[in-house]
């Protein structure tokens, strides 16, 4: 692991910004382009980084193989429990309506976790794919 | 150029410049989607398909061997297949309404009401976001779930492929 220091401090430099971007095109993706997918890639974007400038045992360390493969079902379990909620809740399945004091804003809330629970998945599918390749490669 | 790209992936014969330019291809699209306003699908594309993609296909190279196989079969067959899919699919933009129209039918149907009421009903100004979250739901839900199937298969795959190698490699060493 004797890479280039320039590389190396440059990747530490960058990698807080690519992560707050990530958030960033989570969050508003609301108001501009944006959403739980693109966010998700992003997000994974960070960890392919970290693997190629620092090794895969770095990676680990810091998104961890175990709550890497948990993330791909729970973002699945979000989304449908905010389904599921609104069934409790009187409504249909996946009617947000019914999630706040006022419809407009439990639209808001619903939209949030549904695109929380696609950021989820789609961030622990990626790196939990990559991890799986890099690791055959070895 | 899209074009260009598309003839130069099929020629190449070395498969890391066939990754490469798939990556072109990929940007080259993105482009293609921002000219059209469509700004939420470009960046997917960019990130999805010039990002992620690229990597997971330099890390098959890693595992496989990186030059394309020279086929053997005879070549006409495919390309009657490929020119009469494209002669058909052309023959189908014939019966579109002219790019643009504000009339055309999918501007009719729910799309305008989508638009008009987004942040009436949803308080989100992005249409794309409230229709694929709120709308459109149970797609939303249905892809997210298509990825993570996607994700299992490909973990079970190579993971199994890999524990089995293990043990043979154990069983020849004792």
């Amino acid at each position: 692991m004797s890479l280039d220091l320039i590389l190396r401090i440059g990747t530490k430099l960058i990698l807080p910004f690519i992560l707050l971007f990530a958030l960033y095109v989570q969050f508003h993706g609301d108001y501009g382009p944006g959403g739980g997918f693109q966010a998700g890639v992003i997000t994974s974007g960070v960890v392919v980084l970290l693997t190629i400038t620092f090794g895969l045992e770095a990676a680990q360390r810091m998104a961890p193989q175990a709550v890497v493969q948990r993330m791909i079902p729970l973002g699945v379990l979000i989304y449908a429990g905010t389904g599921v909620a609104g069934l409790l809740l009187g409504k249909n399945f996946l009617d947000y309506s019914v999630l706040g004091h006022d419809a407009v804003h439990a639209h808001e809330l619903g939209i949030f976790l549904v695109e929380a629970g696609v950021l989820v998945t789609v961030a622990g599918t990626m790196t939990a794919i990559f991890y799986a390749f890099v690791e055959r490669g070895r | 150029m899209l074009a260009v790209v598309t003839v130069a992936i099929v020629l190449q014969r070395h498969l890391f410049g066939v990754v490469v330019l798939t990556t072109i291809y990929s940007f080259l699209m993105a482009s293609v989607l921002i000219v059209l306003d469509a700004v939420d699908v470009a960046m997917t594309e960019a990130s999805v398909g010039a990002g992620i993609s690229t990597v997971i296909l330099l890390a098959t190279l890693h595992l496989i061997s990186t030059t394309e196989m020279r086929s053997f079969r005879t070549k006409v067959l495919p390309l009657v297949v490929a020119i009469g899919t494209g002669a058909l699919l052309v023959w189908g933009t014939l019966a579109l309404p002219p790019f643009g129209t504000a009339d055309a039918i999918i501007h009719k149907h729910v799309g305008p009401r989508y638009l008009s009421d987004t942040i009436k009903e949803t308080g989100v100004p992005n249409a794309v976001t409230s229709v694929l979250a709120d709308y459109r739901g149970y797609d939303t839900l249905g892809e997210t779930t298509v990825i993570f199937t996607a994700g299992i298969g490909v973990m079970l795959l190579l993971r199994g492929m890999r524990r089995r190698g293990r043990t043979e490699e154990g069983g020849d060493g004792q």
